[in-house]
């Protein structure tokens, strides 16, 4: 047991780095491989439709923490020796692939029909129907529900501390350990996600009204 | 190097990882239980016009909902004892999550109170009926109805939210997996299998659900 010391300090701001870095990383994966799913889920093919739809049900029907688990030790059975935190960021992406995919999915098909069909008589191709005439009008619908995932890619990244990669919570944690003040410490890394977070709810319900009333 | 994969082990434990669904749907249960019933608190204290009151509901749903579930299980377990009060694994589990899915669920029902059309609260009034009446047969079953695809959804991660408990050591499914993995060392298959089960729980829970919602929740016929 020892006193609180400037060091901690700067110990739990570099685990926010590491928290904001890798929610970062989980969005940016994330928002790639949602506009894949979402794509394929709206596709024309069945199968891809029937894929997507099972990768969805699967990552959404089975706790995060577990899948975290499952790709760590399953990425190091196929020989990659790879540390936590990338296990980390590719089950988080995979994670938040799902769920983005499936609110992209739904802006996608709150788009009038009548703008696909027009589109396909202006002779515009799938690349150009969606980039030019879908997709802008979903991102409109999805921005709020988007903007309010976030906030749940941000508290997942916490899970990364139970694998064992010293983020916010991991840092808190340790820091709680070795000056014994725990409820002190989780309650300071409790604030800062809640800094992190509650803007982004606060935005998230902002545009959710403006979005309400531009209807 | 080929690694050969061996579930046979892990399928052996099958009584510990039963105990361990078992564990979590009861503990599940139980935090529902009590977080619905913290959300109907937290509404009825909003909607009481106490400026104190939701003001304190306001930030208490802010504050669960913009922070980890992982950090306020730690806050409970390891943060409490430093001001005396020691909860056991299981207690702290039970009150985190009950505590967790309480804010969710205010949320949700307020959302349900607030879509009721108040010229039915009025009319109700004008029918001569109690205010408990008209809570009951105004408010709440036509609220219930547009709010139980949200409040069962949230159920649903709230089975799976629970895995998270074992962080500190709190017994259920997940626990009794990394249990089954330090005898056999079969670190993928037995949180494969542990996943597995998870997402036939919360499958069942689904059918579960939309089952019940189905019988009760379907308008009368005429």
């Amino acid at each position: 047991m020892r006193d609180l010391v400037f060091n901690d300090v700067l110990f739990l701001l570099q685990g926010l780095k590491w928290t904001i870095i890798l929610s970062l990383i989980a969005l940016a994966g994330g928002g790639l491989v949602g506009l894949v799913i979402a794509l394929a889920r709206v596709s024309a093919s069945r199968i891809l439709r029937g894929l997507t739809i099972c990768y969805i049900a699967v990552l959404q029907g089975t706790p995060l923490l577990l899948q975290l688990f499952v790709v760590y030790f399953g990425l190091a059975l196929l020989n990659f020796s790879i540390s936590a935190w990338v296990a980390v960021a590719i089950g988080l992406t995979l994670n938040a692939g799902a769920f983005l995919g499936d609110i992209w999915r739904g802006g996608i098909e709150a788009v009038p029909g009548g703008q696909s069909q027009a589109a396909n008589a202006l002779g515009l191709r799938y690349v150009s129907r969606m980039r030019d005439v879908i997709l802008p009008q979903a991102f409109r619908v999805v921005l709020p529900a988007t903007v309010g995932f976030m906030v749940q890619i941000i508290k997942g990244t916490s899970l990364a501390a139970i694998i064992g990669f010293t983020e916010l919570s991991r840092s808190g944690q340790l820091v709680a350990n070795a000056t014994f003040r725990p409820l002190l410490m989780f309650g300071v890394v409790g604030a800062m996600y809640f800094a992190l977070c509650y803007p982004l709810s606060a935005l998230s319900v902002r545009l959710e009204r403006r979005l309400a009333v531009s209807r | 190097m080929k690694y050969q994969f061996d579930f046979k082990a892990v399928l052996e434990a099958w009584p510990d990882l039963l105990r361990g669904c078992w564990l979590t749907l009861s503990m599940s249960s139980i935090s529902m239980v009590f977080g619905l019933s913290i959300g109907l608190i937290c509404v009825l204290a909003r909607q009481s016009g106490s400026r104190s009151a939701s003001l304190l509901v306001n930030a208490f749903v802010e504050i669960i909902r913009n922070t980890p579930f992982l950090v306020q299980v730690f806050f409970l377990f390891f943060g409490l004892p430093a001001i005396g009060v020691r909860l056991s694994a299981g207690f702290a589990a039970v009150l985190a999550l009950s505590l967790n899915c309480g804010a969710f669920a205010t949320e949700i029902i307020r959302g349900g109170v607030e879509a009721i059309n108040k010229g039915q609260i009025e009319a109700g009034y004008a029918l001569g009926l109690k205010r408990l009446q008209i809570f009951r047969d105004i408010v709440m079953r036509p609220a219930l109805r547009a709010i139980y695809p949200a409040l069962t959804a949230q159920f649903t991660l709230l089975l799976l939210t629970s895995s998270i408990v074992s962080s500190v050591s709190a017994e259920e499914l997940t626990y009794d997996a990394q249990r089954i993995e330090s005898i056999t060392f079969r670190s993928f298959e037995v949180y494969f299998i542990a996943t597995g089960l998870y997402f036939l729980m919360s499958a069942l829970l689904g059918v579960l659900f939309h089952s019940i919602g189905r019988i009760y929740f379907s308008y009368p016929k005429a």
